[in-house]
Formats: C-alpha cells, structure tokens, sequence
C-alpha cells in the first residue's frame, strides 16, 4: 500500500533529541502492527516501542512518530481505519522490542530466534518446518497457518497474528529471507 | 484436582471445562476435540500420560479459543478469578494465554483467599504475565527456555520481546541470567530451564543440570516445552516435589525425543506418543 511518498529524516541521535516524539496509543497490538507496516512503506521515520506504564497491559506496543507530523500520520491513519486511542508525547527511554536473532545450522535445516520466538526452514525446499516458542494465545495459530509452507509464501506473523510474540518471529522470519532468500 | 488453563487456536471456540481424555492423535475436553500437536493441547496430553502412569484421576482442562484477540483468554481470566474457590484445585498450570497483569493479579487475588492455596506452575504466557505484573513470587514452578529466562532476568522488560539487547547476549552464561532473575525476585521458586542443557534451580541455586541425550534437533521442534510443563505438572499432582519433578521430567522429554529419532522437521506428536515407554523407563531407573 502506498499513499504518499516522504523522505525519510535520518542522522539525528535520540539521546541528542529533545522531546519531538510522540506516541500512537492503540487498543491493540495488531493494530499497532498495520500501523507500522504502513507508515514504513510510506516512509515515516517511526519504530515500535512499549507504551508508557499507565497503558501496559502486558503484551504490548505503540508507535513512535516525529511529532511534527502528528496531523497528517493520523489521518493517514483513520482514512485506513486505524484510530489511535490516544496520543502524548514520548519520553526518551522507552523500551524497543528486541531486533537481534540467533542463527543455528542443524545442515539440511536452519534455524532463526528472535527473543522467544524460533523458525526452522529447510534449506534444501525453503519450508517452514517448525515453529516453536513463545506463549501468546497466536501462537499455536501462527504454527498452524505458516508450517509446511514456502518461507516466501507464508503468511507474514504481523498480518495474521497480534501479539508481541507474533512481533518477535516476524522478526526471525526477516532474518530468516536474508540467511536463505525467498 | 489438577487443573490445567490455557488457550486453543480455535476462532470463537466457548469456554470449557471437563475431564481431559488422551488418545494417540486427540485431546479431548468437555467432548471438544483438540489437535495434540500444539501448545496447550500438548501439555495436556503429557499430563494425562503422567496421571495414567501414576493411576490418578485425569486432569481437568479448562480452555477457551484465541487466536490473539484476548476473547478466550479473558474468559479463562475470569472463570478462574470467579470460581476458584469452588473447585478444589490442588495444582493448578497456566500455559498459552494473553499475558494481562490486571487479570492475572485478580486471579492471584482469589488464590491467595483460599484455605489451601494450589500449587501454582506457570509456562508460556502464564509466565510473562506473573513477572510482567512483579508477581513470580507467588508462583511455585516456571519452566522457561532460554530467550524467556534472559526475560526474567532482564528487570526492565514486561515481554520476552522487549528483553534488552545486553541481556540477550547473556544466554551463554545461564547461571548468570538464573541469578539476576532470582535477585530481582522476578522467578518461581523452583525454575526449569529449558535447552541444550537443562538446569534445575530452587531458590537461585542450580540444582541440577542434564545434558544427555543430547538431541540437537529437540531445540527446534515446537511443544518440547510444553510435554516438559505437561509432564512436571502430572508429577507435581502424583505427589513429586517440583525439583523432583523437574528432574524426571527433563530426563522423560529427552529419552522420548530420543526414542523417535527426530529431525528439526519433527512435530512433537511424534514426541508425545513416545512419552509412555520414556516414563517407564525413567522411573525404573529411579527406582
């Protein structure tokens, strides 16, 4: 999905930042997952944070936007029907789900971790073959929908799943296109 | 009773609750037909196999459908927040459900009201919404595999997702992470870590560590965690102490997964019906 292009503003440390960031609050981690995806396909300089405490439930996200462009991310937003169910200013410290990822060769197969989360393709038929870890109810679903078939032509975790844990083996999924390709 | 509570990936599936059946291939609660080779399905068909082997009664299921909504898992919230204190639960197991502090403390909330308080073991998103919400405390067994106790161990984090960078590095040296998740009081008292080597630990403290078999392969096939939960669970009802019952059980998931000769292609069904003959084995040993 494509709406409008925008350059996207680089080079500027967060610690360095004064307050120019702000925070979309949803009712629901896959609602902040769609958001993401398509303010990064329209180029936004934003990522994924945990919300400020007031709003943590325990399984949750929000994302980070230039504050600058609250107006027009928004309405981007509810013309897709994604409405934030607040907005405030971020702090500089909020916590990042984790992007590093593990790799194991077990020869015919590889596997991918992601924080919790773990994905095992083999090499040979580029299948997902296991998916194992995590502890949100989507995951036994994400395994049900993604296992036996083509790493490229599997459903993505963050547009079927809603959860962190579906965050975290979209995560290992990435990892795992760039170690075997699609 | 041994209750077991988690979620199924069935859309829409109405909250259950009954006597668990296992055969080979099903899961069966309330006459609800459940796939064994997933989540808590998985565990629940390991606990039966236990209370079969130790001539108990068969564990009670009580599960409802989510797929990551939180529609089911805020109905097992409220059942057990409601009902608790009606049902004569001696050890109680929480596993795939969507980790919220708030309804997991009203459930702690009505345990702790309760005459006899239920041996509480806690795995997968039971798990993350006890630390999550500063509550391992009250818990009596976690059974986290590595990237989940670098979690516990990370006093910052409210999701294995959110486990600081530096932190992840860590899982290399286990006992570290075991001790910075004991000092920040963010464990159950006894912890099974899951992994290429297992470590038992009560009170901060490594117990005991099993290496062999080792399975390589084990490490990738999703639900090796959860006939581990399943089986301790089983164990902990037939009146083993949980470091006892971690010590069969992390020998019962490698000989099984031995006896099936997996590959990382393996599913854990596969697994499952080999626990059986595993048990048997492992508890001749013992003696």
């Amino acid at each position: 999905m494509r709406w409008f292009k925008k350059d996207k503003k680089k080079g500027v440390s967060h610690q360095s930042e004064p307050v120019t960031k702000g925070l979309l609050i949803f009712s629901d981690t896959a609602d902040v997952m769609q958001a993401e995806q398509i303010l990064k396909e329209e180029n936004y300089d934003i990522r994924v944070v945990s919300p400020p405490p007031k709003y943590r439930s325990g399984c949750d996200l929000c994302v980070e936007f230039p504050l600058v462009e609250e107006v027009v991310i928004t309405r981007l937003l509810k013309n897709i029907g994604l409405v934030p169910i607040d907005v405030l200013p971020a702090s500089l410290n909020g916590l990042k789900p984790l992007q590093l990822c593990k790799t194991k060769d077990f020869g015919q197969y590889v596997m991918v971790r992601a924080a919790n989360m773990k994905i095992t393709v083999d090499k040979t038929t580029k299948k997902i073959v296991n998916i194992s870890g995590g502890g949100c109810p989507d995951v036994p679903y994400l395994a049900y929908e993604m296992v036996g078939k083509l790493l490229s032509e599997a459903p993505e975790p963050t547009f079927i799943g809603s959860t962190l844990c579906a965050y975290s083996l979209n995560t290992a999924r990435k990892e795992m296109l760039k170690i075997i390709g699609d | 009773m041994l209750l077991l509570a988690g979620t199924i990936p069935i859309k829409g599936l109405s909250l259950l609750l009954g006597k668990i059946d296992v055969t080979e291939q099903e899961v069966m609660v309330d006459d609800q037909v459940l796939d064994i080779n997933r989540g808590t399905a998985a565990m629940m068909a390991a606990a039966c196999t236990v209370c079969q082997e130790y001539d108990l009664e068969s564990p009670m299921g009580l599960v409802a459908g989510d797929i990551g909504a939180s529609d089911g898992s805020s109905e097992i919230y409220e059942y057990l927040a409601n009902n608790l204190s009606r049902m004569d639960v001696k050890v109680l197991t929480f596993h795939y459900i969507m980790p919220n502090i708030k309804w997991n403390q009203k459930v702690l909330e009505k345990i702790r009201s309760l005459k006899e308080k239920p041996i509480l073991i806690a795995d997968a998103g039971g798990m993350y919404a006890a630390k999550a919400g500063g509550d391992s405390g009250c818990y009596d067994i976690f059974t986290p595999d590595l990237g989940e106790l670098a979690f516990l161990a990370d006093e910052k984090a409210v999701h294995p997702t959110y486990t600081r960078g530096f932190i992840f590095h860590m899982e290399d040296d286990v006992p570290e992470l075991i001790s910075r998740a004991f000092k920040s009081k963010n464990t159950a008292r006894t912890l099974f870590v899951k992994g290429k080597v297992d470590y038992i630990c009560q009170d901060g403290e490594i117990l005991e560590k099993i290496e062999q078999p080792n399975i390589e392969a084990l490490e990738s096939v999703g639900g090796t965690g959860d006939i581990i939960t399943g089986v301790i669970s089983g164990l902990v009802r037939a009146g083993k102490s949980p470091v006892d019952a971690c010590r069969i059980a992390g020998k019962v998931n490698r000989r099984a997964g031995e006896l099936c000769h997996p590959t990382p292609a393996t599913q854990v069904k596969d697994i499952i019906e080999c626990i059986p003959e595993a048990l048997t084995e492992v508890l001749g040993r013992k003696g």
